[in-house]
């Protein structure tokens, strides 16, 4: 920058030169001052909106402060319990205690759900055995009198449960994220193979994206191929038709595919009313993992689209004309000439097809029945009928990661300059 | 080249600069002005004593609450109604609500199970039922008047109050069979040689697993205690493995008439009001299986650490909305039964409110005919193996 600048300004001397630096630089710095200023209204949205929500999702997903909020005297007897024999009597008076508290407070119920999420049918034990001793007078053995409420008090996994939980930290939301959990010795293992949802559903997410994102670039390329070699009027004119699904609303769209595909829609009965397939032996075209896959495929075109042509639209086509004339085949001179020079569209097209459609909740929900369901939809079911919010931060929480694991491994085999968007 | 050389900044990077710094300043503008829009809203809703917001289910059960409760309601006092139909999430959104201080519902329709857990949160508003609530018109106190179970905690003190049952039941499409020759009972419902057609089924394993058990030779009193023991679980999901080839699966109440009605299945799990509708308001050749029906409890709750003004306003629409009248009047509107004695003990003759031909008696899912082979659904063990069974449930789904 500083040479051409002393160039132009030939006509000074070396002080004159530094002080106008000075001031040159000034004048710089007020100047990103001042575009700072004006960002900072979208920071702050940024900040406001995105940042805080996503900072308190980290933190919902290894919060773990029940336990040690509402059976704060539990928590001290426990301090140095070691899990491998029945805590003494005075653990047994803590628990006590601390649930006549929480029964007055109206608090047990949030140690009963936070409890029954880790051991199922510990809320009956935590409810039952509060409602027994809310008024009861100290007894001389509060291990007896728990005893008989419910002999789940005189075994191990109760006791090892309120342990681990009297910590504020917990890894236990990802652990039953990954399909796991603690054995009857508390030792790490998978759940059953009859429960696992979350890892196959990952699995499902990321291959069932991976198709969508090829058809869309099988799709798209030929279509932005086209598209990059019209004359720019008619381009524009074709651009509109590609994009006006675009603008138009996703459930709309998403509503049209259901009557198209519907087991009495328009493409089964056509299907019907042509004779090859019986009215009785309809094929289940929605409702399904290919009903999800066809929607988002329409859904998501556009995205691939669009970098595609903005990339093809600024190759020059003597590149091809001179491969030819050089004695190349058509084919040979698209495969060696032009497709390499796409390959940052393609790559900008991929990634963004696939990041929006992992994270893909509306569409799956309403055409994708049971096969078709993604990580996002059991997410929110975390969030809005289970009630169990620490477990959907993790699920979000692993998406999240993934997605910028992905990335970060794209921009570093493709390198920073190869991914253009737009 | 000339100009940029004595313009450290190039035109062109300006320009786009400035384009995207109003383009950034004026959206982060925009969506202030909205939000502070919506806050500004909110607290006018909050702080207006003369509005209730009442969240409740939509569709024709809210209309029946508008009918029954809301509109006499405004008639005598003036105040209005703000009508959300958010009961679906209702037990998040008001757990939500709670926690971040910002409560904006006075009053809401839950389900038994979710109004015992938020109560025992410390969540909901204590209602003392013999002071809160207005006694039977003989004098009984609404302690004594409300049927067994149908309240919350001890039976004089709790955070939730019925006003309905309602059941989850098969219905099945008559057309689809020969006169007369419907299926009658659950084990029918399993039998898909003798009553062919797909089955629409609730995507949750409440209901399912019971039927399945039930299907299976297990006797109503025992299916909760065979549902217990992981050996039962298994057996449920093992009979209803021979349904699974033969199901559609539905999420929202609606769905199931739609089912029928569009012949995508002949049988159909659902709620009994909206078969009750399908017959009654659009005359859909549809019949009840009232064998095994799983019956449930719903009313009302309010949210803990309402203002005094509001609580005040929603205790008053409370006992308004759960004297024996207001309960019967319901009854005219959707096949429900209200929760009181006094209320069925009136019902004798109650007809549909626009067709004096239906009594609703007979479509009631606690009439005592329907109860001797109705299955009470257990609270307490949804609320203990809820989400172990969910999971299960899902994975089985989507395999």
């Amino acid at each position: 920058m500083s040479t051409p600048l002393v160039a132009t300004a030939g006509g000074l001397d070396e002080t004159g030169s530094a002080s106008l630096k000075k001031s040159l630089r000034r004048a710089e710095r007020r100047k990103r001052q001042a575009a700072f200023a004006l960002t900072a209204p979208l920071l702050g949205y940024l900040g406001v909106l995105f940042f805080v929500p996503l900072a308190g999702m980290l933190w919902l997903s290894v919060a773990n402060s029940e336990i040690p909020d509402y059976m704060p005297q539990t928590v001290a007897a426990l301090a140095h319990w070691q899990p491998s024999a029945l805590p003494p009597e005075a653990a047994y008076a803590a628990v006590a205690d601390d649930l006549q508290n929480a029964f007055h407070k109206h608090t047990f119920g949030r140690i009963a759900k936070r409890l029954n999420e880790e051991l199922p049918g510990t809320f009956g034990l935590v409810n039952k055995t509060t409602f027994r001793i809310s008024h009861l007078a100290p007894p001389a053995s509060w291990k007896a009198e728990l005893e008989k409420i419910d002999p789940a008090w005189s075994q191990l996994p109760i006791w090892r449960l309120l342990k681990r939980e009297s910590s504020r930290l917990t890894a236990d939301y990802y652990i039953a994220a990954v399909d796991m959990q603690y054995g009857p010795n508390g030792q790490l293992m998978r759940v059953p193979a009859y429960s696992r949802v979350y890892i196959p559903l990952f699995f499902r997410t990321a291959w069932m994206s991976t198709l969508v994102t090829m058809l869309t670039l099988l799709l798209g390329y030929p279509l932005a191929y086209w598209i990059s070699r019209m004359p720019a009027r008619r381009a524009n004119v074709v651009m509109i038709a590609v994009l006006l699904p675009f603008w138009t609303s996703l459930l709309v769209r998403i509503t049209a595919w259901i009557v198209l595909l519907q087991s009495h829609g328009v493409v089964n009965s056509m299907l019907v009313a042509s004779g090859l397939v019986a009215s009785n032996a309809r094929p289940q075209l929605i409702d399904n993992a290919f009903g999800t896959i066809v929607v988002m495929t329409q859904v998501l075109l556009p995205f691939m689209v669009l970098p595609l042509y903005s990339v093809m639209r600024g190759i020059s086509p003597s590149y091809m004309r001179a491969a030819i004339s050089l004695g190349a085949h058509p084919w040979r001179a698209f495969w060696r000439v032009f497709a390499p020079l796409t390959l940052p569209g393609i790559g900008a097209g991929a990634l963004l097809v696939f990041i929006l459609a992992i994270g893909y909740y509306i569409t799956p929900e309403l055409v994708g029945g049971q096969t078709g369901q993604f990580i996002s939809n059991r997410i929110v079911f975390n969030v809005q009928q289970s009630l169990n919010w620490g477990l959907a931060a993790a699920l979000g929480t692993i998406l999240t990661m993934v997605t910028l694991a992905l990335f970060a491994l794209y921009s570093l085999i493709a390198g920073a300059g190869k991914v253009s968007i737009g | 080249m000339r100009t940029n050389h004595r313009n450290p900044n190039p035109g062109l990077f300006v320009v786009t600069r400035r384009d995207l710094l109003a383009l950034g300043a004026s959206t982060a503008g925009l969506v202030s002005l909205t939000s502070l829009g919506m806050l500004a809203q909110s607290r006018n809703a909050a702080a207006a004593a003369d509005t209730l917001n009442l969240t409740s289910w939509g569709g024709a059960y809210q209309m029946s609450q508008i009918n029954a409760y809301e509109k006499p309601y405004t008639k005598a006092t003036g105040i209005a109604f703000n009508n959300i139909e958010k009961s679906a999430n209702g037990p998040a959104l008001v757990t939500a609500q709670e926690q971040s201080g910002n409560i904006n519902w006075d009053i809401v329709d839950m389900l038994q199970s979710p109004g015992f857990r938020l109560f025992d949160q410390g969540l909901l508003q204590p209602i003392v039922f013999d002071k809160d609530l207005d006694p039977a018109p003989d004098g009984t106190p609404a302690s004594k008047d409300f049927i067994e179970g149908s309240l919350s905690g001890d039976g004089k003190t709790g955070g939730y109050v019925s006003t309905i049952s309602y059941n989850t039941m098969f219905a099945y499409d008559k057309s689809a069979f020969g006169k007369d020759a419907g299926p009658k009972t659950v084990k029918d419902v399993f039998d898909v040689k003798a009553f062919p057609g797909k089955r629409a089924l609730q995507k949750i394993p409440a209901g399912n697993l019971e039927w399945a058990l039930y299907a299976d030779g297990v006797e109503i009193k025992d299916i909760y205690d065979v549902l217990k023991t992981p050996a039962g679980v298994t057996r449920a999901f093992k009979k209803l493995d021979t349904l699974k080839p033969h199901a559609v699966w539905w999420s929202q109440g609606a769905q199931p008439p739609q089912m029928l009605a569009q012949k995508q299945a002949t049988i159909a799990s659902a709620y009994n009001g909206r078969i009750f509708n399908a017959i009654a308001a659009d005359n859909q050749p549809f019949d009840f299986i009232w064998d095994g029906g799983l019956y449930e409890w719903d009313g009302w709750v309010v949210p803990a650490n309402l203002p005094k003004d509001r609580l005040a306003q929603a205790m008053k629409f409370l006992r308004f909305s759960t004297t024996t009248k207001a309960l019967v009047d319901q009854a005219r509107y959707i096949a429900y039964s209200p929760a009181r004695k006094s209320s069925f003990a009136q019902m004798a003759d109650l007809t549909y409110y626009n067709n004096p031909k239906i009594h609703m008696m007979p479509y009631m899912p606690t009439s005592p005919e329907h109860l001797k082979v109705a299955i009470p659904k257990s609270v307490s063990f949804w609320s203990n193996y809820g989400p172990q069974l969910d999971s299960r449930f899902s994975a089985w789904l989507s395999t």
